[in-house]
């Protein structure tokens, strides 16, 4: 049982700064997924730094929630091998990855909040279950976390009367009630009004500060990025294609970023989804 | 908490009435009722037809139910059937010369031990036997003394068809 | 695809779904250690499935109950043999109507809000987000709720019953003018505590409720995220439990017999 205030994780988060930059919090080598023969992942490696800020960027479908899938152990890969503060993920236990994810946070695209819940007990959620903790301290615990996303307010409504919004500053709560070292944001920004956007930006800042947590972010929206992330991965065709600061990736002058950062229709990425040769699928090939 | 709370006695609420009919249904409407009625004393009595009768068919004296069948057996020596009743201990004072029958209820109904109380002062004790006993009327014998004893043209036409 | 491999495909679809619920009967069942530390999520859906299809339960069978006396005094008549009028009413609802009826509207109010919860459960990632927070989801939504519908069901059918025996009472007593001690003993001397009551009423009920809610819970379970895959999961599990009930009711009678 990880207790609350045993701060499993206070040696990541003692000097964020400070750490060796060859130290990965996640280490990926050679990752490889197939879905129906499909490759989404080909050989992939990429190391997450602890206390930053990493971004995941890539066209849809090049597999970036496939990507915290494996890291959460929900997914196993069909080869390579992936690292999470040392522990290689694939051959943990069923107990061993239960151990690992209460110590990682992960923000769902819909916010995946329990609809049977009022946001107190949402939060309280995970405490209830790994923890024994008293009511008083459970309820210190969750209100200081929600005094930290700006809903303790808000703590007796139900999921249904939340905004989009405020139901991912709920779900950012929840994930963080255990101090993880690492928090995983799967689309933290898609269909937020800017206030929301920019409220949503503050907080995954605010956490990677103050509280040193690693994070990692899949997100489409590049002036979000820019503001927040202090590394991009550009994935595309199962690998890394580019990687660097913000501001610094999109001139590296590959057609990879020119295509992806320029937001141009054509290029590596084709507009066609592949197909046979158009004239004979209309029928005007040889038999005319 | 208190939301928790009330969801717990809701549930414990349902579960008790749940048990609380299943009692109901076994004891008050099932042949439970009939043996669970206290304290009773037993009698025996020897037909030489019972009819229907089953175990747990009623005993009734003026029609009131004082009892039911306990049991029947074959007595092997003298070829009758033995039944025992099991007669409530309120109902102590029969006169022991009464005699039991076999009865129906209605024409096709079950069959029941009807006791017709006697005149004697002194009153059944545990395990005495009714001497007095009158078998089940058989339908079918019923049937056949009519038609035996019906008026002659029925009976030549009866014997015309055999 | 021509009609008949359009059958043949329903029939391969069909036997798939029993074997794939099947094989999720041991999943639930090896997560009952796990589930004890939620012994209040049981007892709370045991609130939501047992206690709060109390209602609808209570007043179908009092009208069951009525009907069947009102129809079976008629019939009863023709023969002179209305006293048994109770007997024919008690016996007929704890073999056969008091459980299949109650697993039918079980089935209908409970199956159907189970396997609708669950399914946007997985729809909303809530299934994934308790395996996130190292909850097994297994143990906490699935397993739960199985326990909660097995432990309702036989309770249900007793409060079926009773209601059942109630409506008789009242139609055949209280209007059609059954003498009221005859009815009662006439019941209690037919009716078996053993092969009527506790095979009929207990033991089908419980078959019946470990069946709808393996099937409710299954196909919560295994909806597609969308919301089109939760309303066919909840009728198909109305379907399949309905089909279940019968089919189950008919074995079940011929092994009681």
């Amino acid at each position: 049982m990880l207790g609350y205030l045993g701060h499993p994780m206070t040696d990541a988060i003692a000097s964020p700064e400070s750490a060796p930059a060859g130290d990965a919090l996640v280490r990926v080598r050679g990752l490889t997924t197939r879905f129906s023969g499909r490759a989404v992942f080909d050989g992939l490696d990429l190391d997450i730094p602890r206390g930053k800020i990493t971004a995941i960027m890539g066209p849809s479908g090049t597999g970036k929630t496939t990507l915290l899938k494996h890291i959460t152990g929900q997914l196993a890969a069909d080869e390579g091998e992936l690292w999470v503060d040392g522990e290689d993920v694939a051959r943990l236990s069923r107990e061993g990855l239960f151990k690992l994810r209460e110590r990682v946070g992960y923000l769902f695209q819909n916010s995946a909040l329990l609809t049977d819940f009022d946001v107190f007990e949402n939060v309280a959620f995970p405490l209830r279950q790994h923890t024994k903790l008293p009511e008083e301290l459970i309820r210190d615990i969750v209100l200081t976390k929600l005094q930290a996303v700006g809903l303790r307010g808000a703590a007796r409504l139900m999921p249904s009367e939340l905004s989009g919004g405020m139901a991912r500053r709920v779900a950012l709560a929840r994930a963080i009630v255990f101090d993880p070292m690492l928090i995983l944001y799967d689309e933290p920004f898609v269909g937020l009004d800017p206030i929301a956007l920019n409220q949503v930006l503050k907080l995954i800042r605010t956490l990677n500060e103050t509280l040193g947590i690693t994070s990692v972010l899949v997100a489409h929206e590049l002036a979000a990025i820019q503001q927040v992330a202090d590394r991009v991965v550009l994935i595309a065709n199962g690998k890394v294609v580019a990687e660097g600061h913000p501001k610094e990736i999109a001139d590296d002058g590959s057609p990879w970023t020119r295509q992806f950062f320029g937001g141009e229709p054509d290029g590596p990425v084709p507009f066609h989804y592949p197909a046979g040769d158009y004239a004979a699928d209309l029928g005007l090939g040889e038999t005319a | 908490m208190t939301q928790r709370r009330s969801y717990a006695v809701g549930t414990g609420l349902f579960i008790v009435l749940g048990f609380a009919a299943l009692a109901y249904l076994a004891t008050q409407t099932t042949s439970l009722v009939n043996m669970s009625q206290g304290d009773s004393y037993t009698l025996k009595a020897r037909f030489t037809n019972i009819g229907q009768l089953k175990d747990r068919a009623p005993v009734k004296l003026a029609g009131v139910r004082i009892g039911s069948v306990q049991s029947i057996q074959l007595e092997p020596a003298k070829l009758d059937a033995l039944v025992t009743l099991s007669i409530d201990k309120r109902f102590n004072q029969i006169p022991e010369d009464s005699s039991a029958s076999v009865l129906t209820s209605g024409l096709l109904g079950d069959q029941y031990i009807g006791i017709q109380p006697g005149g004697s002062p002194d009153s059944f004790k545990n395990g005495d036997e009714v001497i007095l006993t009158q078998s089940a009327v058989q339908l079918e014998d019923l049937i056949g003394k009519f038609l035996v004893n019906g008026s002659p043209s029925d009976k030549d036409k009866d014997k015309t068809k055999q | 695809m021509t009609a008949q491999a359009k059958r043949r495909n329903l029939l391969l679809d069909g036997l798939a779904q029993i074997g794939d619920a099947g094989l999720f009967l041991p999943t639930l069942l090896a997560a009952v250690p796990r589930s004890l530390r939620y012994f209040r999520e049981t007892v709370r859906q045991l609130w939501f499935v047992g206690a709060m299809s109390l209602i609808i339960i209570m007043t179908c069978g009092l009208f069951v109950g009525m009907v069947l006396a009102l129809q079976l005094y008629h019939v009863l008549e023709i023969f002179g043999g209305t006293a048994s009028t109770g007997t024919v009413v008690a016996l007929s609802v704890y073999r056969e109507l008091g459980p299949v009826v109650t697993a039918l509207l079980f089935a209908g109010r409970a199956g159907t809000s189970i396997t609708a919860e669950i399914g946007l459960m997985r729809a909303t990632d809530q299934l994934s987000a308790m395996e996130m927070m190292a909850v097994d989801p297994v143990a906490y939504v699935a397993t739960p709720r199985f326990i909660a519908g097995i432990i309702a069901m036989p309770l249900l059918c007793c409060v079926f019953s009773a209601m059942a025996i109630f409506g008789g009472h009242l139609v055949g007593v209280t209007w059609l003018g059954i003498d009221n001690g005859t009815f009662w003993s006439n019941m209690t001397s037919n009716v078996d505590v053993w092969k009527d009551v506790i095979d009929g009423v207990i033991w089908k009920g419980l078959a019946f409720g470990t069946v709808v809610t393996l099937i409710s819970v299954h196909q919560g379970y295994t909806t597609p995220p969308t919301s089109e895959g939760v309303a066919y999961a909840t009728t198909r599990t109305v379907v399949a439990s309905s089909i279940a009930i019968l089919a189950i009711d008919f074995v079940l009678t011929a092994f009681m017999m």
